[in-house]
């Protein structure tokens, strides 16, 4: 046991001393975090909202695609990050009510990378590309909610003007959904 | 006493010669020098008096626990110290071998305790704690010569492996916790030596974890193929529509019933036949199978690293430029591998310990900063600050810049305790600085 003393002095002769200790300490996730969101590139077309800016773990964010078939609408949707993280991927979530294949009624996502594909290598930025390619590209293999990937499968102008009609806050086969076009 | 009164010296832990004799067969690794022993080994008094005297914990007392307090008592340490905050299943009996039907609700930690003190015999003090690892200071962990963990969650092992990278503090040798852990599932397993901030830590080694395995969410939504489909299903979909608010507890049968019931229903849909209740209990509390004789192996190779390092009896796994990692592959018939994972220089925890560094509590944060962009060895363009409870400043994105932006003005003795820990990050560079601002007055 003492030759592993003697060792850990060679290895660090040179570091000072520390000081102070007992004080809380910046968790594993919340420098994760803290490296992502440095590293993060939002564009024009989204961004974040943190309700309360200590707790960087927890927080929206906001999709205005402007271009493909949810041009002009506005999603927010929330990051929930656990302690775990990178371990364990970011829990996302759509807070509205939206008509499309890939996003079920409740706000559930299947993106692959939210869940079986999620590796420690991979950050929020790659999340939040993902989400961003959803709405430019709505998966019909991939459905969550199924009416809406079978509409977009057999007459895809047909699914554009659904999804025109829900966004703006109609009703699209007895379901209506929330208005979230950009104010 | 009987003992005593029929000539026989009874076993005191105060009368370390005599109470050796139920581990006799020790001496021939402590009495002599093996061809690999260190030149510094000392054989005889010495090692015997620092394996009677060690104090250890044991993290766990499942499958890995039970078999770790067992193989260490009867290698003669004596003063072993366990920590579980779970109770006993009646799933655990078939394995944790120190657990009877009697003793299921019980507590883990004080029914293993008590078992494995009362078969060694005098000279062998196991003190259970009953819960979380959490609820521990640095202070306790500190009373400690080493830690072996029979862990099953990569949680747990990080928060221990955070705590004691954190503790070492240079100027204490005694602050040095060799971290020994062990892990199991199925077939394979591993053993693995930590020296906390000298070698590479559990944080380093995050990756050698495998994910668990996961369907995708729009197979579980709209084609489940298999019965665990099903149950996942009911798990992360059905219970968050049909009972929000409800916060679904693993160990109420009550919610095991209703996701079953659930499950069973969609599978009857979908014409899969399968889902049971203790498939149900199994796929959402996420059981791995458990298999007795690789918990032995782990343990069993756990317990002879704590012996060397302790002892010094025999090169241990773990010094710093020789391997640390066995893994164990039994799955596929028996390979095993010992190597040496590196540590990871930009590793979160172990990679860049927090310095102190002297500043003036009455300059403004905004000073600070542009004081950091000065320093030699930092020269950071634009650097991101926070505390474990605060957001300082963070330069993106946006919107978290605007809502930090007011805190550049304010005094650091306002923002931060004096001794603090705060992170600092740069797009510039690829790890986390990390300081202790100490107060100059």
């Amino acid at each position: 046991m003492l030759k592993i003393w003697s060792m850990k002095q060679k290895q660090q002769q040179d570091e000072a001393a520390s000081a102070g200790t007992k004080k809380k300490k910046v968790t594993a996730a919340q420098l994760r975090v803290q490296k992502d969101l440095s590293e993060l590139s939002l564009g024009s077309t989204m961004k974040t909202n943190f309700p309360n800016p200590d707790d960087i773990l927890n927080f929206e964010l906001t999709i205005e695609p402007d271009e493909g078939m949810y041009r002009g609408g506005s999603f927010v949707f929330t990051f929930k990050i656990n302690q775990n993280f990178p371990h364990d991927p970011p829990k996302v979530k759509c807070t509205q009510k939206i008509y499309h294949p890939n996003i079920d009624l409740e706000g559930n996502v299947c993106l692959n990378i939210l869940r079986e594909d999620w590796k420690p290598v991979l950050n929020l930025n790659a999340v939040i590309v993902g989400l961003q390619f959803l709405f430019l590209e709505p998966n019909a293999s991939d459905p969550l909610n199924k009416e809406a990937a079978e509409d977009l499968k057999v007459n895809r102008e047909g699914f554009k003007r659904n999804v025109r009609t829900a966004l703006g806050g109609g009703s699209v086969k007895g379901e209506s959904y929330e208005r979230v076009l950009k104010k | 006493m009987t003992l005593a009164m029929t000539g026989t010296v009874e076993l005191e832990p105060s009368q370390p010669s005599n109470a050796r004799a139920k581990w006799k067969h020790m001496d021939t690794v402590l009495d002599r020098s093996g061809p690999f022993t260190d030149p510094d080994f000392r054989p005889g008094e010495t090692p015997k008096e620092s394996l009677a005297r060690a104090k250890v914990l044991v993290i766990g007392a499942g499958g890995l626990g039970c078999e770790m307090l067992k193989d260490l008592a009867s290698s003669g340490f004596r003063d072993i110290h366990v920590i579980d905050m779970d109770t006993i299943d009646v799933s655990n009996l078939n394995r944790q071998f120190l657990f009877r039907q009697e003793d299921v609700g019980k507590f883990k930690a004080e029914v293993a305790a008590q078992r494995v003190e009362k078969r060694s015999g005098s000279g062998v003090k196991i003190t259970p704690y009953c819960g979380k690892i959490q609820d521990k200071d640095e202070d306790y962990y500190k009373q400690f010569a080493m830690i072996i963990c029979g862990l099953d969650s990569i949680e747990a092992r990080r928060w221990i492996n955070a705590t004691l990278v954190g503790m070492v503090d240079e100027e204490d040798p005694d602050s040095l916790k060799p971290l020994i852990d062990g892990g199991t599932e199925g077939f394979k397993g591993q053993a693995r030596v930590i020296f906390p901030t000298m070698t590479s830590c559990i944080e380093c080694q995050l990756d050698m974890h495998a994910p668990r395995a996961a369907v995708p969410l729009c197979t579980l939504a709209t084609i489940p193929r298999q019965p665990q489909h099903c149950i996942e299903w009911a798990h992360i979909i059905a219970w968050e529509e049909e009972r929000k608010g409800d916060i679904l507890d693993t160990d109420d049968p009550e919610h095991i019933t209703w996701l079953y019931q659930k499950a069973l229903k969609r599978a009857e849909q979908f014409n899969i036949s399968g889902v049971t209740y203790s498939m149900t209990q199994g796929v959402v509390k996420n059981i791995i199978p458990a298999i007795a004789s690789t918990n032995a192996i782990v343990a069993a190779a756990c317990c002879n690293e704590a012996f060397k390092i302790i002892t010094s009896c025999n090169p241990c796994l773990g010094l710093p430029g020789t391997d640390n990692y066995m893994m164990y592959t039994g799955d596929e018939s028996v390979y095993t591998y010992t190597f040496e994972h590196q540590k990871k220089p930009d590793c979160p925890v172990c990679g860049n310990l927090s310095r102190p560094l002297q500043v003036n509590q009455d300059s403004t944060l905004g000073e600070f900063l542009d004081s950091l962009t000065e320093r030699p060895e930092a020269q950071l363009k634009k650097p991101t600050i926070r505390t474990e409870a605060k957001s300082l400043y963070y330069q993106s994105p946006p919107s978290l810049e605007e809502q930090t932006r007011h805190n550049l003005s304010k005094k650091l003795s306002e923002l931060v305790e004096n001794g603090e820990e705060v992170a600092i990050q740069d797009p510039a560079f690829p790890t986390t600085f990390k300081y202790k601002l100490v107060f100059q007055k």
